[in-house]
């Protein structure tokens, strides 16, 4: 019941962050100087041609009216067309999302693994030198950002080194079968693991670069509240049970160490999500990022709206699937 | 014939020559309880800690060795050490509150030990740790072993706690001060169940406590610890008839009277301390020379 | 035991002085770039195009790190650059932590209505993508060196606020704010004599890990082609050009991509090299 109520409250106060993330970029975007409508147009268009344009794009209309006609049509799932692509926005962006979804995920699941392996390789070998070489890499990593890695990666495992691909979703010359979006995710299903292969070797090097400072994180945050908990005393007791120290460390430390590691882990997704705008651009990843600086460029009005707000969404489930699985795995919230 | 035997054991932090143990001996007979009584810092915890080999890693043991039923333990493997502890030795700890894991339900941390250490199968391990729960008087035991320790109050978590330790009729029982934690109501019931518990299943007792009065309840013989050094080891009728040492002495006449709880305590007089910390010295002095 | 807590210390100090260097360094680089600088920072010679650094056969003399495709000196616009990047660093980072700071300590000591309001509107900022939310602007404002220093504050004064917020509430919790009330303080006052202070070691910090991002948010913005004119050397456009002729001359990338590598890792080093200095447990 408490969980219910709470998330009652958290919705209703998701609901207010997000209209005002739409009131806020639909009031800033209106202030962006230079037309749209004229740069959609060829030159010699008469000015009949350029106020028709401009009415059917409703940017005749004073900005409030404008943004009450957008915020209804947002209601009934319609967030407009796009300027440059003449396609409704929400096509466009559920078209990119899954891209961005794919690479964002496989870049949180590359994080939990090295992080994860770090923290407890750290806890397992706590006060010796490869405790100190662990700390060491985590503040290289935690310290440069994902962008600058990404050039890093480029240079050394693209140009240096050429293991992997360093631009694009998928080798262009290849016959894709797939019907959604999701392409690492469908090449599984269809068991075509040529192409899987492929989209992997593609996704690798910008995953990485998200990950990084992820994994940083969460292994210096693991490790320490994993040290803190192998001082406790049903650590102790398990150990004279009989168990050794990796079963000790893994069962008996780890569920309790990972709860307070979870909570900031859901924030800093939603900076790994953010980052993927630039790193998508470094590597020309056809997802959300790439067509949002796109559209920011072009003035494409209602696109960049609505990007804004799917990433403002996206990141609003992000926090709440984090509490939901807090909740779940705490056992004293679990019961209660 | 004595199960435990502790001789010369000497412990230093780690890297240094600050001694924590110095040469203690000591041995516990099969069946029997053996007190180790002191004041706090006096080293009567990291006994246990070295026989069950928890010490923690910033401590190292010097020399001595410690034979369980005749085996050195120190001479083992680690992996031989944490298995020869796992089938005869086990825990009754401090603090009920932090002793249980607070992820797991109470059933897997009673029979995690037989099934995984001891290779029972899991029904035969349920059976028993309900048959355990029923033994330490816990009312409702198939509930209780589903629960999460946050359910239970702290008596409930002592009980359950000295049931897991006895779930692999083990052949020694270190308890670490197992009723410093609890309310002096419960301490009573507690200390009558460990009792109990030891005489019918016929385990022999590591108790360490600071507490002459509890000692007096459940011990036969003790041995008395200052700075780390055995003072006086000895039956506990003659201790309390006539302690030999004075520091014993002392330590008996500061600790309350059942009979007369009113009755003014003298505190550990300060010639005494004197005499005891010499005694030390001069060890320490021998030891190096030797 | 003495020895484990020397050693965490000698630790500690050479990080500040590595990264303290370094940081010294490119101030000095910045300050007298014209006096260091082997040639001018626009000088192009299309004759010398590309040419590699000294080591590489068929370097040019006099152009140690070797050309870009213009044939611009490469070590002189990494120096030029160093002037770009240190103004975005201090004075973004400082209007930052001004701004940030004082929203956070608003909010966190004098609660109510304006906690209510302050902490709405860094939900809001924390759902929007910085990076995104930053190109947006530079269109809006137009590129060039005050837009990046507004956009770098409009976006990262939660970074501050957030972390002041929680801090001033935590003081503000304690005995010494309410007796000083009693002895007569107004409550501004208060938050200015009393909690500032107890807050300020923890703005220093982020303030210094705030120049490091602000220096990375300028280099970014100038790879997506929105920062300065093009012609003005910064150490992003110089990576972003250099990228289109990586394979020819990778020198063009590299050396602006280590000096900014090192730069954004002195900065963070150095802040936290500071919280471990202020960190009572461990002074």
């Amino acid at each position: 019941m408490q969980i219910l109520r709470s998330l009652l409250f958290r919705l209703a106060s998701t609901a207010v962050t997000l209209v005002g993330v739409a009131v806020i970029v639909f009031f800033v975007i209106r202030v962006v100087p230079g037309d749209p409508i004229a740069m959609m147009l060829p030159p010699g268009a008469t000015d009949e041609d350029i106020a028709r344009l401009t009415a059917l794009y409703g940017l005749d209309k004073s900005i409030p009216e404008q943004f009450f006609i957008w915020a209804g049509g947002v209601l009934q799932g319609d967030f407009g067309t796009s300027i440059t692509a003449r396609r409704p926005v929400l096509d466009l962006v559920l078209g990119r999302l899954p891209a961005t979804l794919e690479l964002s995920i496989m870049a949180l699941v590359i994080a939990v693994i090295l992080g994860g392996v770090a923290a407890l390789t750290g806890t397992r070998e706590r006060g010796t030198k490869v405790e100190a070489g662990i700390d060491v890499a985590n503040g290289m990593a935690l310290s440069v950002p994902d962008f600058l890695w990404a050039l890093i990666l480029i240079l050394l495992f693209g140009v240096a080194w050429p293991v992997f691909h360093i631009s694009g979703r998928v080798t262009p010359s290849l016959d894709l079968p797939f019907v959604t979006n999701f392409y690492l995710f469908e090449s599984l299903v269809r068991l075509r693991f040529d192409l899987w292969a492929d989209i992997v070797s593609h996704m690798f090097m910008p995953a990485l670069a998200l990950a990084i400072p992820l994994a940083a994180i969460i292994g210096q945050l693991l490790k320490q509240s994993l040290k803190e908990t192998m001082h406790l005393d049903y650590v102790t007791l398990a150990r004279t049970k009989g168990y050794g120290e990796n079963h000790v460390i893994i069962r008996e430390a780890l569920p309790n160490a990972i709860l307070p590691t979870l909570t900031l882990v859901g924030v800093q997704f939603t900076f790994l999500i953010g980052g993927t705008v630039i790193i998508e651009r470094l590597f020309s990843y056809e997802g959300l990022g790439n067509m949002a600086i796109d559209a920011v460029i072009n003035r494409d009005l209602p696109l960049i709206q609505g990007i804004v707000i799917l990433f403002a969404v996206l990141f609003t489930v992000v926090n709440l699937v984090v509490d939901l699985t807090y909740a779940l795995l705490n056992p004293r919230l679990r019961n209660a | 014939m004595s199960y435990l035997r502790i001789s010369e054991l000497t412990v230093n932090i780690a890297g240094t020559s600050t001694r924590l143990l110095r040469d203690v001996s000591l041995t516990v007979q099969a069946g029997e309880v053996h007190g180790l009584v002191g004041e706090s810092g006096a080293g009567k915890s990291m006994i246990g800690k070295a026989v069950l080999g928890t010490l923690p890693r910033a401590i190292e043991i010097v020399s001595g060795a410690i034979e369980l039923d005749g085996a050195d333990l120190l001479k083992l493997s680690p992996a031989e050490h944490r298995k020869r502890l796992g089938q005869s030795c086990a825990l009754i700890p401090q603090d009920p509150l932090t002793a249980l894991n607070p992820s797991r339900r109470i059933g897997p941390q009673i029979t995690d030990r037989l099934t995984d250490i001891l290779g029972w199968d899991a029904k035969r391990a349920r059976d028993r740790a309900n048959e355990l729960l029923e033994e330490v008087q816990i009312p409702d035991p198939q509930r209780v072993l589903r629960s999460y320790p946050h359910e239970l109050s702290g008596g409930m978590r002592q009980r359950i706690l000295i049931a897991s330790a006895f779930a692999a009729e083990p052949k020694l029982i270190v308890a670490d001060e197992p009723t410093t934690a609890l309310d002096v109501t419960v301490q009573k019931q507690i200390l009558k169940l460990i009792k109990d518990m030891q005489q019918r299943h016929d385990t022999a007792l590591l108790f360490v406590t600071h507490d002459l009065g509890v000692v007096s309840k459940i011990c036969q013989s003790l041995s008395v610890l200052y700075a780390g050094m055995v003072v006086e080891a000895t039956g506990v009728r003659s201790f309390f008839r006539e302690p030999a040492h004075a520091y014993s002495r002392a330590l008996l006449a500061a600790t309350p009277k059942y009979t007369d709880p009113e009755a003014s305590l003298t505190p550990v007089p300060e010639e005494v301390i004197a005499a005891v910390k010499a005694e030390v010295d001069a060890a320490d002095a021998g030891s190096r020379h030797g | 035991m003495l020895d484990g807590r020397s050693q965490i210390r000698r630790k500690i100090g050479l990080r500040l002085w590595l990264s303290g260097g370094w940081l010294l360094i490119l101030v000095l680089a910045a300050v007298f770039a014209p006096l260091l600088s082997p040639h001018g920072p626009l000088e192009q010679d299309l004759f010398l195009g590309r040419m590699p650094p000294f080591w590489v056969a068929g370097a040019e003399p006099g152009y140690y790190l070797g050309t870009d495709s213009l044939g611009r000196d490469v070590l002189t616009r990494i120096i030029y650059g160093a002037r770009v990047a240190l103004i975005v660093a201090l004075v973004a980072g400082s209007i930052t932590a001004l701004v940030g700071s004082t929203l956070g300590l608003l909010a966190g000591y004098l609660r109510g209505w304006v906690d209510v309001v302050i902490s709405r509107l860094i939900d809001i900022w924390m759902a929007f993508p910085p990076v995104l939310f930053s190109i947006l602007l530079i269109a809006v404002l137009g590129p060039g060196l005050v837009s990046i220093i507004i956009a770098i504050v409009v976006i990262d004064w939660t970074r501050f606020a957030r972390v002041v917020r929680a801090e001033a509430m935590a003081q503000g919790a304690m005995d010494y704010p309410a007796s000083a009330q009693i002895a007569g303080r107004t409550r501004i006052s208060t938050m200015i004599v009393e909690i500032l202070p107890n807050v300020l070691p923890t703005i220093v910090v982020l303030l210094t890990l705030e120049m490091g991002i602000a220096v990375i948010v300028e280099a970014i913005l100038s790879f997506v082609n929105l920062s300065i004119s093009t012609d003005d050397p910064t150490w992003g456009g110089m990576i972003s050009e250099g990228r289109t002729s990586i394979h020819q001359a990778w020198w063009i990338m590299v050396f602006p991509l280590i000096t900014l590598f090192l730069t954004v890792l002195s900065f963070s080093q150095f802040g936290e090299g500071l919280k471990d200095r202020f960190d009572p447990v461990l002074r």
